[in-house]
C-alpha cells in the first residue's frame, strides 16, 4: 500500500527534505516567517488537490474556493462546539467538504467543457452569496466566524482539558498548543502526506483511467469504462484536499470568512496550478509557492526601495525607472502577476516545470551531440 | 399592481445591462469560437471612458477673485472649466451631459482597444482549447484591471446624471393609473431605451448589411465562406471590435447608476456568462431574451413577499435558474444544437 516506484520514492524524499528545511533555505530569500510558510504549505495542498481534478481529467473547475470555505467554516465550528484539538477539526473539514463536493459534483459533472466550468462557478457563487446573506447564523456574515472564550467545546469540557487562564484558546494537537513553528511543521507533515497521496493517485490504475478520460472520453466508454463514477471520485477527492487546506487555514488562524469563497480565489488557484505546470506532481506546489512568495515580496516593495535600487542611474532616468517600476510592485503587483500569467499561457502552456524540462533537454542534447562529435574525433585519430 | 410595474421596470433595466454585455460575449463566441473572460474588463474600460471624458471636459482654470469674499473674508477661488470659458453656456451643457456624450468618445476608443486585443492576443488562441482561452483572457482581464487601478485608484469614481434627467418620471400615469402611484428615476428609463436601441442596432446591422450577412455566413460555416474568397478573419476582427464597443457603451452609460471601480467588470462577468449560457452559447436572440428574463426574475425575487417565503432567494435566483437550465436543456433557451455539446 505504501510502496512507490523508485523514481517516485526519490522524488518524495527530496520533496520532504525541501519542505522540512524551508525555514533554512527561505532565510536568505527573506520569507522565513512561520505565518508565511504556513501559507506556502497550505496553498500547496490546495493546488495539489486541484491538480488531481484539472491535471488528470482536464475538467476546469472555477468553484474550488467554495470547498476551501466550507473546510474553514467546519473547522472553526468544530473548535467552537467540540474541541480546540485540530484532529476532529480537520476530520470534519475534510468530511464536510467531501459531502459538499459530492453534491456539487453530482450535478456539475453531467456537463463537460465550458459548461462544467460555468456550473461550478455558479454553485460556488451561490454558496458565496448565501454565506453572506441567509446563512449568517452559521457563517457570521461579513464579520467572519470567530471563536470565543465561552464556546461550549463539549469534548474539552468532558475531558476536563483546562483552558489557559487568560486570552483566547489556541488550536492544539493532543494538548500541545500550535503556534509559530509548531503550526508550520504540522502543516508541512500534512503537505508531505498529501504529496504522497497524489503520487499514489497519479501512479494508480485509477489515475490512468482519469488520464484516459482526459485524452478521449468516448473511447474510454467504448472500452467498457463507466466514466461517471471515476470523474465523481476525482472531483470529491480534490474537494476534500481543498477542505483540508481550508481546515488548516483555520487551524493556523481560527477565523473563517466568506471572502475565501469568492470566485477570484478559485481563479488564483487556477493561476497557481497553471504557473507551476498542470498535470505534473511538483508543478502545482511550485506554482503556489512562487505566487505566495511574490505576493509577499513584491507587494512589500515601495518607492523608497526602488530609489535605492536604481541609484546607479542618472537622476532623470532614475525617476523614470522608479515611476515605471512602481506600477508593477507594491499595490500593483497583481499587474505583474497578470502579465506573467498571460505570458506563461501564451508561450509555455506547460508551466514552469515544462520550461525547466525543455531547458534540460536542450542542454542534454547539446552535450550529447558534443559527445558524439568527440567520439567521432577519437575514432578518426 | 403598481409594485409589480415598478419591479418589472427595475428588472428590465438591470436586464438591459446584462443583455448588452452578454450580446458581445455571445457574438465573440459565435464568430471566433473564443470564450472571452476579459469581456467584463471591456465593460469596465467603457465605464472609465466616461470617467476620462468627464475629466477632460472639466480641466479647469483657477483664478482668485478679489471682489468675492468668503464668509471669513478671504478671496474666493473661482474654478471655471476651460470648456465653459471657451464655449460659454454650450460648454456648461457639455459638462452637464458628459455621461451620455461620452458614448461618442467610447465608440472609437473601444473599437481600437477591441481590434488591438484581437490582433495582439486572441487570434493566437483560435486553435487552442477552451480552457486555455479562458485562462489567457482571465489573465488579460487582471492586467487591464490593474492598469486601470494604477491610474484611477481603488475607490469608485461616481459620475453625475445630467441635471435635467435627475427628476423621477411618473410612469404610472402612462399606464392610466393615478398620478404619482409609480415613479421611476428618469435616467434608468433612459438606460433601458438606450440598451433597447443598441440591441436593435446590432440586430439590424447583422440582418440588413452585407457585412452582417457575411458574418452570419461565417458563423454557420467558416470554411466555405473562406473558400468563396472572403477574408473572414478580417471580418471577425471587426466583430470583436464591435463586441468591445457594445460592452463599452453599456459601461459608459451605466456609470451614473453604479460608480465604477476597477473590478466592476469582474462583478458583471460572472453574471453575463450565466446569461449567455442560459440563452445558449452563440445565440444572439438567446442572449437578449435571457438577459431581460434573468433581470426581471432577479428583481421579482427581491420583493418582500417573495423573500419572506424563500429567504435569500434574491441572491441566488440567477445561479439557480442557470443550473436548472444547464441540467435540463444544456444548449440553453435558444442555442443551436451541436454547439459545445460533447
Amino acid at each position: 500500500m505504501f510502496s512507490l516506484s523508485r523514481k517516485d520514492f526519490t522524488l518524495l524524499a527530496v520533496f520532504s527534505v525541501i519542505v522540512m528545511t524551508m525555514p533554512i533555505w527561505l532565510q536568505p530569500l527573506g520569507a522565513a516567517y512561520p505565518g508565511l510558510m504556513q501559507k506556502f504549505v497550505i496553498y500547496a495542498i490546495f493546488a495539489i488537490g486541484f491538480n488531481i481534478l484539472f491535471g488528470l481529467t482536464g475538467y476546469l473547475s472555477f468553484g474550488h474556493a467554495a470547498f476551501l470555505g466550507v473546510g474553514s467554516y467546519t473547522a472553526v465550528w468544530s473548535f467552537k462546539l467540540l474541541s480546540m484539538d485540530m484532529i476532529p477539526a480537520l476530520f470534519f473539514a475534510v468530511v464536510f467538504a467531501g459531502i459538499f463536493a459530492l453534491f456539487i459534483g453530482f450535478f456539475s459533472l453531467r456537463r463537460s467543457g465550458i459548461y462544467f466550468s460555468i456550473l461550478t462557478l455558479a454553485f460556488a457563487q451561490m454558496s458565496y452569496s448565501l454565506a453572506y446573506s441567509v446563512l449568517t447564523p452559521i457563517t457570521n456574515g461579513e464579520t467572519g466566524l470567530l471563536i470565543a472564550r465561552d464556546d461550549p467545546r463539549a469534548i474539552d469540557t468532558m475531558l476536563g482539558v483546562g483552558q489557559s487562564a487568560s486570552g483566547m484558546p489556541m488550536p492544539s494537537l493532543i494538548g500541545i498548543e500550535l503556534g509559530g513553528y509548531g503550526g508550520f511543521y504540522i502543516c508541512a507533515l500534512v503537505l508531505i502526506a498529501c504529496f504522497f497521496l497524489s503520487q499514489k493517485i497519479f501512479a494508480s490504475p485509477f489515475g490512468m483511467a482519469l488520464r484516459g478520460i482526459k485524452s478521449n472520453p468516448t473511447r474510454m466508454i467504448y472500452t467498457g469504462f463507466n466514466t461517471k463514477p471515476y470523474m465523481l471520485t476525482a472531483f470529491v477527492i480534490s474537494g476534500m484536499f481543498a477542505g483540508l487546506a481550508g481546515g488548516l487555514l483555520a487551524v493556523t488562524d481560527p477565523i473563517a470568512g466568506a471572502e475565501r469563497m469568492q470566485w477570484t480565489e478559485s481563479g488564483n488557484l487556477v493561476l497557481m496550478t497553471i504557473l507551476g505546470g498542470v498535470g505534473t506532481l511538483l508543478g502545482p506546489v511550485i506554482g503556489a509557492w512562487v505566487i505566495k512568495y511574490c505576493e509577499n515580496i513584491f507587494s512589500a516593495i515601495n518607492t523608497q526601495m526602488l530609489n535605492g535600487f536604481f541609484e546607479f542611474l542618472p537622476d532623470g532616468v532614475q525617476s523614470v525607472a522608479v515611476t515605471v517600476m512602481s506600477k508593477f510592485v507594491g499595490e500593483g503587483w497583481h499587474l505583474t502577476l497578470g502579465l506573467v500569467f498571460v505570458l506563461i499561457v501564451v508561450f509555455l502552456p506547460g508551466g514552469l516545470v515544462e520550461g525547466a524540462e525543455k531547458l534540460r533537454h536542450r542542454f542534454r542534447r547539446r552535450s550529447d551531440t558534443y559527445d558524439l562529435a568527440a567520439d567521432a574525433q577519437e575514432k578518426r585519430t | 399592481m403598481d409594485a409589480i410595474l415598478a419591479q418589472l421596470l427595475n428588472g428590465l433595466d438591470k436586464g438591459g445591462a446584462y443583455a448588452l454585455i452578454a450580446l458581445g460575449l455571445t457574438l465573440v463566441f459565435g464568430t471566433l469560437g473564443v470564450v472571452n473572460f476579459a469581456h467584463g474588463a471591456l465593460f469596465m474600460l467603457g465605464c472609465f471612458c466616461a470617467v476620462v471624458f468627464r475629466y477632460l471636459l472639466t480641466i479647469e482654470t483657477v483664478t482668485v477673485d478679489p471682489t468675492q469674499l468668503s464668509p471669513w473674508g478671504a478671496p474666493v477661488e473661482v474654478r471655471t472649466p476651460l470648456v465653459q470659458s471657451w464655449l460659454g453656456d454650450w460648454g456648461a451643457f457639455l459638462v452637464d451631459y458628459s455621461v451620455p456624450l461620452s458614448v461618442i468618445f467610447a465608440v472609437p476608443v473601444m473599437l481600437v482597444i477591441g481590434i488591438v486585443m484581437e490582433r495582439g492576443l486572441i487570434k493566437h488562441f483560435y486553435k487552442r482549447s477552451h480552457a486555455e482561452q479562458i485562462l489567457v483572457t482571465f489573465g488579460l482581464a487582471i492586467v487591464l484591471q490593474e492598469i486601470v487601478r494604477s491610474f484611477f485608484g481603488a475607490n469608485p469614481v461616481p459620475q453625475p446624471i445630467p441635471a435635467d434627467l435627475r427628476v423621477a418620471a411618473d410612469v404610472g400615469v402612462w399606464f392610466g393609473m393615478e398620478a404619482y402611484s409609480v415613479t421611476y428615476p428618469t435616467w434608468r428609463l433612459v438606460y433601458l431605451l438606450f440598451s433597447a436601441g443598441v440591441i436593435g442596432a446590432v440586430f439590424a446591422f447583422m440582418r440588413f448589411t452585407t457585412f452582417g450577412m457575411v458574418v452570419r455566413a461565417g458563423m454557420a460555416d467558416r470554411e466555405t465562406v473562406g473558400i468563396l474568397g472572403i477574408d473572414i478573419d478580417r471580418k471577425f476582427t471587426i466583430v470583436f471590435g464591435l463586441a468591445a464597443v457594445v460592452a463599452g457603451v453599456a459601461g459608459a452609460m451605466y456609470t451614473p447608476l453604479l460608480a465604477p471601480n476597477y473590478h466592476i467588470g469582474m462583478d458583471f462577468l460572472v453574471l453575463s456568462f450565466v446569461v449567455v449560457v442560459v440563452g445558449g452559447m452563440g445565440s444572439l436572440p438567446g442572449a437578449v431574451v435571457a438577459g431581460f428574463l434573468l433581470g426581471v426574475l432577479q428583481s421579482f425575487a427581491s420583493m418582500n413577499e417573495v423573500t419572506s417565503i424563500f429567504p435569500g432567494i434574491d441572491q441566488i435566483i440567477i445561479y439557480l435558474v442557470a443550473i436548472i437550465i444547464l441540467l435540463v436543456r444544456p444548449r440553453g433557451l435558444m442555442g443551436r444544437s451541436g454547439v459545445m455539446e460533447s
